[in-house]
């Protein structure tokens, strides 16, 4: 029987020829992640092991991103344990205030992922890396620990659901909107305990960037992981951040799937997820009005610089309506100096919006931008859960970053396609 | 091991931002973190769980987030066991290595009342729901899942010397 990508990866890190679906199996790991909310308790867990080590200081990486700078004390005291702990067990790539980014984002950047690595982290957004072509996902902070300390993790070898993607996306469809288009189409459990495989001509026309983003929000349709195959793009990207040697895995052509999904890239629309779970998914044309009271940009899913230039494309000579507060957040250090330098800083700021330094803050309602009852926002993030942004009266609708470029230029959920005509009269 | 206690019942997707909001997530004590259980979605909870509840679900239950912070405020406020109809994946991790019982059954999780009185005998497989009559039949727990919750955990039982 042949095995799927993700199947290769983890035969590989068990030491098996083989692996086949359902199978359990302890595998080594070659990057443990952890953030200010998961760590703290992982750190704790840790201290229960007796052990004064950690399995490689190299391989071990913890990131200052969800409250950070830190929004009270409590945060503050969080983000202490884990300086602490890196300080202590001399961890190489721990990253605070200054040199942090958002995890998701920062990692492929610094280069600390390549193809064929298997990555647990302690954030359910540890999915991402699949773009890359890697084994990544998210578990607890229990995991985390015993990570740290061993360097290995107990799977159940996950069955998988091929997505074989065609066809060129259209102006302004993004990786967004192909997620949100497929979690509509599956549901928030379509994926659940299995892998999302991604394959296909069409991946020729999916940057990293909507790589990165469609492996993201795999977890938002249950799935373990998300995994593209690993072609020239990719291996650009890894030789040009400095990422170790890359592993190619490609699945065998006998590899077992529960279903192939085949999708038309140029058939997809900008489409935002309604409230309150991302597979609420709508194209314009099918809901009226929608007035919205703020607009964030930024997150895991939609922080890097070639989202914030769809923004900044949008909002460039012109300005966020009136009564509507609209929130970018470069999602890494390097991101927001560059958007800097290109010149989107000065658009966003010029058109009325505010520009934060990276945080995870919004997203999960922790601070910098948290809704009032009945407030509404247009969001490229990855949940729209109830209370996920603030108040459990409010509502989130997410979307691609030129989708809330577009909404905080009319204060009402807009379709870029419908400003590009207005710009066209 | 047998689990008794009232059923407390709520519907399919419950995600892990109602379990424990974000908002509360910059502390990790159980007991702050237990008083804050549901609370976006069942306001009332907290106030009148009793200790030894059962909580049941519908499908994909604990979505979202990977936060432990989330079944650690449902173990602290009481629930002995979550019956539901699937559990999200990492979900279903964190409860295990925490120690908190968990257990998939689409029929029980349909077929249960709120205020219903439910034992769920483990090692048997079989959930029964005292208030209707009604059986419904499920996997028994694996040896290792089984010591791991009777041990409070992962950690406990590595220290414990059950797993090596």
């Amino acid at each position: 029987m042949g095995m799927t990508m993700t199947q290769k990866i983890l035969a590989a890190h068990s030491g098996s020829e083989a692996v086949s679906a359902g199978q359990l199996i302890l595998a080594e790991l070659d990057l443990v992640l952890g953030n200010d909310i998961t760590s703290p308790v992982a750190i704790k867990e840790f201290a229960k092991l007796g052990t004064d080590r950690v399995f490689d200081r190299d391989k071990v990486t913890m990131v200052m991103d969800h409250f950070v700078p830190n929004k009270d004390i409590k945060a503050a005291e969080q983000c202490r344990m884990c300086r602490s702990f890196c300080a202590e067990h001399g961890i190489t790539h721990f990253y605070d205030v200054g040199q942090m980014g958002i995890e998701h984002a920062l990692l492929p950047e610094k280069g600390l992922v390549t193809a064929g690595d298997c990555v647990i982290g302690a954030d359910s957004h540890t999915c991402t890396y699949g773009a890359l072509g890697a084994f990544s996902t998210g578990v607890g902070s229990t995991d985390m620990a015993c990570g740290i300390a061993t360097g290995k993790a107990w799977f159940r070898v996950p069955p998988a659901i091929s997505f074989v993607l065609s066809g060129k996306p259209r102006r302004y469809v993004s990786g967004k909107d192909i997620i949100l288009h497929i979690i509509g189409m599956i549901g928030v459990d379509g994926a659940l305990y299995s892998s999302m495989e991604f394959t296909g001509d069409g991946l020729k026309h999916l940057s990293v960037s909507d790589r990165l983003c469609i492996a993201n929000m795999a977890i938002e349709a249950g799935a373990k992981n998300g995994i593209f195959e690993v072609d020239d793009i990719t291996l650009e990207y890894l030789r040009l951040h400095g990422a170790a040697e890359p592993k190619i895995y490609s699945a065998d052509p006998d590899a077992s799937y529960e279903k192939t999904y085949t999708i038309d890239l140029s058939a997809i629309e900008p489409t935002v997820a309604f409230p309150s779970l991302p597979e609420n998914a709508k194209v314009f044309g099918e809901f009226g009005d929608i007035p919205i009271d703020q607009v964030v940009i930024g997150s895991c899913t939609n922080g890097r610089l070639e989202d914030l230039a769809a923004a900044a494309e949008i909002l460039k000579d012109r300005k966020c309506a009136k009564n509507v507060r609209v929130i970018v957040i470069p999602a890494t250090q390097r991101i927001y100096l560059e958007a800097l330098e290109r010149g989107f800083i000065r658009t966003f700021i010029e058109a009325g919006a505010v520009v934060s330094t990276p945080t995870c803050g919004p997203c999960l309602g922790g601070y910098m931008g948290v809704l009032a009852e009945g407030e509404r926002a247009v969001s490229t993030t990855n949940r729209n859960f109830v209370g996920r942004m603030g108040h459990p009266k409010s509502e989130v609708y997410l979307a691609s970053p030129a989708v809330a470029a577009a909404s905080a230029v009319t204060g009402r959920l807009t379709s870029p396609w419908e400003l590009d005509k207005e710009a066209k009269k | 091991m047998t689990y008794r206690g009232n059923a407390i019942k709520y519907g399919d997707n419950v995600d892990t931002d109602v379990i424990i909001p974000a908002r509360y997530l910059n502390t990790s004590d159980h007991r702050e973190l237990a008083a804050h259980c549901m609370e976006d979605l069942d306001s009332s909870f907290v106030g009148r769980v009793k200790e030894g509840d059962i909580m049941v679900a519908g499908a994909n239950f604990g979505c979202g987030s990977s936060r432990e912070h989330a079944p650690i405020a449902i173990k602290a406020s009481g629930i002995s066991m979550v019956i539901a109809g699937s559990f999200a994946r990492i979900f279903y991790r964190n409860a295990i290595n925490i120690g908190l019982a968990i257990v998939e059954c689409p029929e029980a999780a349909a077929g249960i009342s709120e205020g219903d009185e439910v034992e769920a005998d483990m090692d048997g497989g079989i959930i029964r729901d005292l208030t209707t009559g009604k059986e419904y039949r499920t996997q028994p727990f694996p040896e290792f899942i089984q010591k791991i919750i009777e041990n409070g955990g992962l950690m406990q039982s590595v220290s414990n010397g059950i797993i090596k």
